[in-house]
């Protein structure tokens, strides 16, 4: 393992790597590939909790609904239920059972059939559910996950629920009972034995679930600033940086400053402007650092760009 | 200088016009700025099909949709070795991402596919596990057969095959008359349909259980037809010792040709998975499972539906309509309906529209 490590290091793109062990390449009909992000399991089971908190709420209100309905069928009866309409309340009974089965399946399907591929509580997480092939995500497939969810995640709770109350009331657990458990936990913690975090139904159908991103695009750092005029807007001083200065840095910290650029503070934006100078031999001054550091990443972005083009990458400043 | 994204959270037209491109000093921001329109238009449009669907979407911009993805997926294959701009690089990708899911989104939406479904795509699906129906018929002909013989020889296994509420009056020792009570109809149709709708809803439960217990190599999928059928057979054998046999078949065809198909099928579909990731051949595992899974989910719905009509039939026919001729009649109409519509009704496949 280590010998694999130590081997393979070579050129990920700074991208790449500051993602974690949950980055997966997706590759489009196009031959694009596309980084994707699984979902934790931990947000999994939170939306999963959402959804069925959800439902059991909908529930809920519905046989309140039903049950002030079928109050209403005994009044003028003087609460009598055997003078009750019959019909009716078989009628709210039959409503009922069918609207319990309904809800049941047809929440997560009917949603997950939908253009965002996402419950409701998936959504609110913020993941959504595709197809592990980069193909379509086909009403079959969301169909099979979702007639899984029930054996492999309410079945092995009932059981341990069931069995952590006989233990805790010393009721005598039968061997079949404990396997039987033990056979359900299995399902339930099948996500934590692979890589792709797959629950059985996912397995079945040919699903992952992803995170769905939401970037919005910013701004272009060159077009603002001592970036774009060339000169600082507060002291009018320009700065210009020769090839040894700009050639101490790559990618990743350039795009490291970038981001600092994006969000944040004058204070962090002093310190770095602090490290830089010191890096590239310059003597730190103080109340422009953010023009500094614009005409600094608009030098060191064209120079690396213009290297980019000539098939030359430098990663990071250790390459 | 943050970006000012809240102009962009609210109304379709109102984003911010894009910096002068000449301004821009790096020909990687120039290539972005010359871009961003057809981005931000890109992106308009599928945020509006993530909320509601096609019907939103004028033909314009639908029309416009493939070509725009196409710019934007081509846009990051050019940003990815021209441009060091993290920010854009990490829009493109998302965009690409949110709009590749649209592009080649859902093929249809639900009532195409549901049409799909019942005039072709259903007795296709059963027609393709025709091995694991075969398998799962003979397991269940096996276990009836293995509930009669161990009835016969101990009449103890009676009380363990069959559940204690089921079998009221129907246990060994009980007369003729006793029998052929249980075998009687309702005087009327009251109660009746509470009564089917409760069946439906625990019959296609314990069809999902069997079908979704076939993830574990098809094991638990045969164990579970062999014990109801186990079931099956004990009752026959209950039957047959007073010469009941043909009543209680009749009875029993009224919904149990349609229930037991059912239940047949959706062991067959469990054993389908079970066997594609047991022996799937020159594939890996999971593919052969997801396709594996992915047709036996469409014989699955068939098997709820086909729960519901046997709970009418339960219901209604069974306990309302007396005599064997009438009652084999109806089971045999229904058994004959489905073989005939998985195995000789055959319509060509709809032709699948490309993206």
């Amino acid at each position: 393992m280590s010998a694999a490590a130590t081997r393979t290091p070579p050129r990920l793109r700074p991208r790449l790597r500051a993602g974690n062990g949950r980055r997966r390449e997706m590759i489009t009909p196009e031959g694009l590939s596309l980084p994707v992000t699984l979902a934790s399991r931990g947000s999994r089971a939170g939306a999963l909790m959402l959804d069925v908190l959800i439902i059991v709420f909908g529930l809920i209100a519905v046989h309140m609904l039903l049950f002030w309905i079928a109050g209403g069928l005994l009044e003028g009866t003087s609460f009598d239920p055997t003078d009750a309409p019959r019909g009716a309340q078989e009628f709210l009974q039959i409503l009922l059972v069918i609207f319990v089965f309904v809800t049941w399946y047809g929440y997560f399907l009917v949603q997950e059939l939908g253009p965002r591929g996402a419950t409701l509580g998936k959504r609110i997480v913020g993941i959504r559910v595709a197809a592990r092939s980069g193909g379509r995500l086909a009403p079959e497939a969301v169909i099979a996950r979702n007639l899984l969810r029930d054996i492999e995640v309410f079945y092995p709770l009932v059981f341990i629920v069931t069995l952590l109350l006989m233990s805790s009331n010393s009721e005598d657990v039968g061997p079949l009972a404990l396997a039987a458990t033990a056979w359900f936990a299995l399902f339930l913690l099948l996500p934590f034995f692979n890589r792709d975090a797959l629950r059985a139904g996912d397995i079945v159908a040919g699903t992952w679930v992803v995170e769905m991103p939401r970037t919005k695009l910013a701004e272009t750092l060159s077009t603002q600033g001592a970036a774009a005029l060339g000169a600082s807007e507060v002291t009018g001083a320009r700065y210009d940086f020769g090839e040894a200065e700009l050639s101490v840095y790559g990618e990743k910290e350039l795009q490291t400053l970038e981001r600092m650029l994006r969000e944040s503070s004058p204070e962090a934006l002093a310190a770095v402007h602090e490290t830089i100078c010191r890096k590239i031999g310059w003597e730190p001054g103080a109340g422009d650092e953010r023009a500094f550091l614009e005409a600094f990443y608009a030098q060191l972005r064209a120079k690396l760009e213009g290297d980019l083009r000539f098939g030359k990458r430098k990663v990071d400043k250790f390459s | 200088m943050k970006a000012p994204i809240l102009s962009s959270w609210f109304g379709r037209g109102a984003v911010a016009a894009p910096p002068d491109i000449e301004s821009a000093s790096l020909r990687s921001d120039r290539f972005r700025l010359e871009r961003e329109g057809e981005w931000r238009r890109l992106e308009a449009i599928v945020a509006r099909m993530e909320r509601g669907g096609l019907k939103r979407i004028s033909d314009e911009d639908l029309l416009a949709l493939p070509a725009l993805y196409r710019t934007a997926a081509s846009s990051l294959a050019v940003a990815r070795e021209t441009s060091l701009d993290a920010a854009t690089l990490g829009y493109l990708e998302a965009l690409v991402q949110r709009a590749w899911f649209q592009v080649y989104g859902p093929p249809k939406g639900f009532a195409a596919w549901l049409r799909d479904f019942l005039f072709g795509g259903w007795s296709r699906a059963v027609r393709a596990l025709w091995l694991d129906i075969c398998i799962a018929l003979a397991v269940m002909v096996a276990g009836s057969v293995v509930g009669w013989l161990l009835v016969a020889r101990d009449e103890a296994w009676y009380y363990r095959l069959v559940p204690g509420r089921m079998s009221d009056t129907r246990v060994p020792g009980a007369s003729r008359e006793e029998l052929l009570a249980t075998l009687a109809t309702e005087e009327n149709a009251a109660g009746l349909s509470t009564f089917a709708a409760q069946l439906f809803s625990n019959n296609s439960a314990v069809c999902i259980l069997a079908f979704a217990l076939g993830f574990a190599f098809g094991i638990p999928s045969l164990l579970l037809l062999v014990h109801n059928m186990a079931l099956l057979g004990a009752l026959l054998w209950l039957f047959d010792g007073q010469g009941l046999l043909v009543e209680l078949a009749a009875w029993l065809s009224v919904h149990g040709t349609t229930e037991i198909f059912g239940i047949l099928l959706s062991g067959a579909a469990g054993l389908h998975i079970g066997r594609a990731m047991a022996f799937p051949g020159t594939r890996p595992v999971l593919a052969a499972a997801a396709e594996a899974g992915q047709r036996s989910a469409v014989v699955m719905v068939g098997v709820v539906i086909m729960m519901v009509v046997a709970a009418l039939l339960e219901a209604f026919p069974r306990q309302l309509v007396d005599g064997t001729g009438p009652r084999f009649l109806i089971g045999g109409m229904m058994l004959a309906f489905w073989l005939a519509y998985f195995f000789l009704y055959r319509p060509r496949p709809m032709t699948e529209d490309g993206a």
